[in-house]
């Protein structure tokens, strides 16, 4: 299973509020 | 980065996923004030951050750490029957990690708030004090031995 990595932190946290999930947030320097 | 498919797996399962690129995101590193690579956080719908580790780590510990901070996001609900159970999950999971006696400790203070019985904490301290007993975890916990 790959990871669907969101980028829109509001997004995300708006979809975290929606489902009961917690947001898992990769501050990340490595290239893709 | 997540070599693993059950940890691509556990993260699907019970996290939203966020990536953010130091080059290509610097106002979101701003806005949750990190300036070091990599940090992961767990952060509640509201943006409240409930656990953070930083560096790389092996499968197993990064497994630790995740379910940490999934029954972190509980406890910071004050769902403590919740937490008290995702903390014993992480702790027998991964038992032989650094995420092990902080789940142990975390799953006392969890029952602990649950039932307001300090039986809780004495006997977190003794298990502490038995399965891990050169961690920082048992020495936090000391002070409630009996």
């Amino acid at each position: 299973m790959s990871i669907e990595w969101r980028k829109d932190v509001d997004a995300a946290l708006e979809e975290a509020q929606e489902t009961g999930r917690p947001l898992l947030v990769d501050f990340n320097a490595a290239p893709d | 980065m997540y070599p693993r498919d059950e940890v691509a797996d556990y993260i699907g399962e019970h996290f939203i996923p966020v990536k953010a690129h130091i080059a290509e995101q610097p106002g979101t590193f701003g806005r949750f004030h990190k300036n070091w690579t990599p940090t992961l956080v767990v952060m509640d719908g509201r943006g409240i951050e409930r656990h953070e580790w930083v560096g790389y780590l092996p499968a197993d510990e990064f497994s630790g750490q995740l379910a940490l901070g999934r029954a972190q996001a509980a406890f910071g609900a004050g769902d403590w029957e919740e937490a008290e159970e995702r903390f014993r999950e992480a702790a027998a999971a991964w038992s032989n990690t650094e995420a092990a006696p902080e789940a142990v400790y975390w799953a006392g203070v969890s029952r602990y708030k649950a039932s307001e019985d300090p039986a809780a904490l004495g006997e977190t301290a003794d298990r502490l004090a038995e399965r891990y007993p050169d961690s920082l975890w048992a020495t936090r916990a000391s002070v409630w031995a009996d």
